[in-house]
């Protein structure tokens, strides 16, 4: 039994990882409706980025983020002026495919500087410390800082979107583009902010599953999709049901693992086409 | 009058795509002036409005305001320059609230005597709901809300698309006496309307679109009803 | 006193075109007899990227389904090849079509999965379908696991008994492959369906709204591209006697690479996907030394492409000098045989 509880306390904690996978996908496709097929390797690209920095600098991953997220945040920027903004308005082919075409540029491109090697972030003894609740239940530190922080960033996030200008923009943006710009907006502008957002939480997510898992250029693609189920899974109707998406998620690959380690990708794979088949606008979405 | 005109378009074309929508339009809007756009539908006045406030592009010294050549500068900038637009249908946000689609009116930030509090003082009834959904109000109020949201940012020139359209009558009265009121304190209006006779009630000069161009203008008091059918249906 | 009109397909151009054609297949049938082996091995890769790229552009510009997961079916039709023949003894040769309908079956349910989805998330999604096969065969110890499985001596001595025997033996199935695939996009495109498809590609509401049966003309699309793209799959792994879960489901292999072969010929035309295979096919022979970089290139350009002329080569040349080389589009003509 505390087997169990165990299992799915781990479920949960990872889930909060995945749902902050997710919710950097989710803000940018309820800000400008494209779907960043290279999320996942930009994930990738965070955790390489620290790895330099701690590597250079001595610092540990943790610390790093103060350098990293604002990092990313700016790549993000130039990102989504220099090329996603010249792919949106209208069809939908042109922001997949250049995400696409980005994913495997990123891929190779990391392949390219960094070999394929496994690589993993070192922070020390946090990675180890846990927390006894009881006799037969330990919960580690690090992964219940990620949990933490999944719940933060989201509560962060409802407080920007709704208390904040720049969130009145993004919804305003997202409601009505053109008449969103006699407001004053430069759309562009906009949108290049909300993708610094969505990769400030990139960077905080790559650099934690960093330091709990090894990773190396092609492990990208992986992230993304694991946003993307826990995304489909919680439902489009708020960042709240993407939490949840990412719980159920991490709970069931968990629950999987604990047969065999090697069922936990696809056990994920089939819960994501379980939700599609029955309720495809997820478990807590709104239908149509 | 030796004034120089607030707002000047000089032979402005449009186009969406390849089909033209304006062919060669010229208008001037002196200051503190309302100005009426009346026109059957398709003639293209909604066309005009969004040219103007830089939704479509045109020629650089097509439309001058102020001196000053606007044509095809991004319409955030046009904003921050005074001219705001209360577009056909209303477009509120529907993200927003009553309030929050006020205050993103004036994130424009120009100097100006109009803010939430004057807006509610002039609308009371926004005041009550401020904090409602937009979806939740009717016609009448949402047009209110989109009003204030244009008045936000202190524009000296306001441009308003079909405020009547969906409204009734009594309400349409309503809100043309708050924009008497409004224009009164130096702003320039045009206005466009497809209710004729609230158009030639409110404004100083009317102008008659017919299919992309100009077919009659002149002070509101001088056209017969007679030459105004005529320009309004190309006979 | 107004002259007759009519609507035609064909035009001078386009007759030229057409004998041309004629002229090209007639070569490719006489390939086997002048050609050596290394000649017929780069030619068979040629018609398998042509015939991969023509069926992604059919998914995704003609239907408007984008997706990233055409690999699941290269995958199942290697594998399938490899059981049928390895497993069950059936000639190799003639395990390629059978392969194609049992993927034609599988994709009826795979199609009724993801087309719930749209866009970017139907795309994500089929990448998931292909990923649960790569896992699957992973774990399939029937299947050799991880390391994958070989074909034994004596199945690929059953195609020819010399190298060049079995090099023709395949061009010949390769070349039939092509021929068909290209033939049946073809005359789908002429078709009512076709007329439908280009509805669906300009403007899918309004095709809708015109009583066009979209979601049966998607899924025709998508079961015979799983069709076609099965059999290139077999063929693919046949040539290369060797399987395994990575080589047969490898997302840079079977799409990406063909997604940059289509949005660079140019998207959503019929010669497009040609056209970039073919730039593919001479890049990768003249510039082979470059490695894993040419998949960045490749993806920059295609990039690029998009950004500047999402249209791509063949979509500008098209647009700019009003060329047309297949009798596809349908033009009015005066009785003249004059285009108007």
């Amino acid at each position: 039994m505390q087997d169990w509880i165990n299992t799915i306390i781990q479920g949960v904690m990872t889930g909060g990882l995945y749902a902050m996978f997710a919710i950097g996908l989710a803000l940018i496709f309820g800000v400008m409706k494209l779907v960043n097929i290279a999320h996942g390797d930009l994930i990738v690209l965070a955790a390489y980025v620290a790895l330099v920095v701690t590597q250079s600098l001595g610092l540990n991953p943790l610390l790093s983020l103060v350098l990293v997220v604002p990092i990313m945040a700016l790549i993000g920027y130039l990102l989504q002026r220099g090329i996603f903004n010249r792919t949106l308005g209208g069809d939908l082919m042109p922001p997949l495919l250049v995400s696409f075409g980005l994913s495997v540029i990123l891929q190779n491109g990391l392949l390219q500087i960094f070999s394929a090697d496994n690589k993993r972030l070192q922070a020390g003894a946090i990675e180890v410390a846990s927390l006894r609740l009881s006799d037969a239940i330990n919960i580690g530190l690090l992964p219940l800082i990620q949990l933490v922080l999944a719940v933060l960033v989201i509560a962060g996030l409802q407080h920007l979107l709704y208390r904040t200008s720049i969130g009145r923009s993004f919804r305003a943006v997202s409601d009505d583009l053109r008449t969103a710009q006699l407001m004053g907006l430069n759309n562009k502008h906009v949108f290049g902010l909300a993708m610094a957002l969505s990769l400030a939480i990139v960077a905080l997510a790559g650099v934690l599953i960093a330091i709990r898992a090894n990773f190396d250029p092609s492990t990208g693609p992986t992230r993304l999709i694991f946003g993307f189920e826990a995304v489909i899974i919680g439902g489009l109707s708020s960042f709240w049901g993407t939490l949840a998406g990412g719980i159920i998620l991490g709970v069931v690959q968990a629950v999987a693992a604990s047969f065999d380690p090697g069922l936990q990708t696809i056990a994920g794979h089939l819960a994501f086409l379980a939700v599609l088949a029955i309720r495809p606008a997820g478990l807590f979405g709104r239908t149509a | 009058m030796s004034e120089t005109p607030l707002l000047r378009i000089d032979r402005l074309e449009a186009f969406y795509g390849d089909f033209q929508a304006l062919y060669g339009l010229g208008l001037s809007v002196m200051p503190g002036q309302i100005v009426a756009i009346i026109g059957a539908n398709g003639a293209g006045k909604s066309t005009l409005l969004n040219t103007i406030v830089g939704l479509n592009t045109a020629r650089r010294d097509a439309i001058t305001f102020d001196g000053e050549a606007i044509g095809g500068v991004p319409p955030y900038h046009i904003v921050a320059k005074g001219i705001a637009l209360v577009p056909e249908g209303r477009k509120l946000f529907a993200s927003l609230s009553v309030e929050e689609n006020l205050v993103i009116g004036g994130g424009v930030k120009r100097p100006g005597p109009w803010n939430l509090a004057k807006v509610y003082e002039l609308f009371p009834m926004l005041a009550e709901r401020r904090a409602s959904a937009v979806t939740e109000l009717s016609g009448g109020q949402q047009q209110m809300v989109a009003i204030g949201r244009a008045l936000m940012s202190n524009p000296r020139l306001l441009l308003c698309d079909e405020l009547s359209l969906g409204l009734a009558p009594i309400v349409v009265r309503e809100i043309y006496v708050q924009l008497r009121a409004i224009v009164a304190s130096g702003m320039a209006a045009v206005i466009v309307e497809q209710d004729i006779g609230q158009a030639l009630k409110i404004a100083n000069y009317v102008y008659c679109m017919l299919e992309g161009r100009m077919a009659l203008e002149g002070a509101a008091g001088t056209l017969t009803r007679a030459a105004i059918a005529d320009a309004y249906f190309g006979v | 006193m107004p002259r007759a009109l009519t609507v035609s397909r064909s035009s001078p151009m386009t007759r030229v075109a057409s004998a041309g054609v004629a002229l090209l297949v007639a070569a490719m049938v006489a390939a086997p007899f002048l050609a050596s082996n290394d000649s017929l091995r780069l030619l068979i890769d040629i018609y398998l990227y042509v015939a991969l790229a023509c069926l992604w552009n059919f998914l995704a510009g003609y239907a408007g389904l984008v997706s990233i997961g055409q690999q699941a079916f290269v995958g199942l039709g290697g594998y399938g090849l490899f059981v049928l023949a390895a497993k069950a003894g059936v000639p190799p040769l003639v395990c390629v079509p059978i392969v194609g309908v049992l993927a034609a079956l599988l994709s009826v349910p795979i199609a009724s999965l993801l087309f719930r989805l749209r866009g970017a998330y139907f795309a994500i999604s089929s990448w998931v379908v292909a990923d649960v096969l790569r896992l699957s065969a992973i774990r399939t110890y029937y299947l050799g696991g991880g390391s994958g499985m070989s074909l034994p001596a004596q199945v690929a001595q059953s195609i020819g008994k010399s190298p060049h025997d079995r090099f023709v033996a395949v061009y010949c199935v390769a070349m039939a492959l092509l021929l068909i695939i290209l033939a049946a996009i073809f005359l789908l495109l002429r078709s009512r369906n076709g007329l439908a498809l280009t509805a669906i590609r300009d403007n899918e509401l309004s095709a809708r709204s015109s009583g066009v049966n979209v979601d049966r003309t998607k899924l025709i699309v998508y079961v015979v591209t799983a069709f076609g793209t099965a059999m290139i799959g077999a063929l693919i792994f046949l040539q290369r006697l060797r399987i395994s879960p990575d080589a047969a489901f490898s997302v840079n292999d079977w799409t990406a690479l063909v997604i940059f072969m289509v949005v660079i010929g140019g998207i959503g035309s019929f010669e497009g996907p040609i056209i970039g295979a073919l730039i593919y096919i001479l890049l990768r022979e003249t510039l082979s030394n470059l490695g894993p970089a040419y998949l960045m290139i490749l993806g920059a350009i295609a990039i690029a492409v998009m950004l500047v002329e999402p249209r791509g080569l063949w979509g500008f040349v098209r647009a700019r000098w009003q060329v047309q080389l297949l009798p596809l589009q349908l033009k009015v003509v005066s009785y003249k045989g004059e285009s108007l």
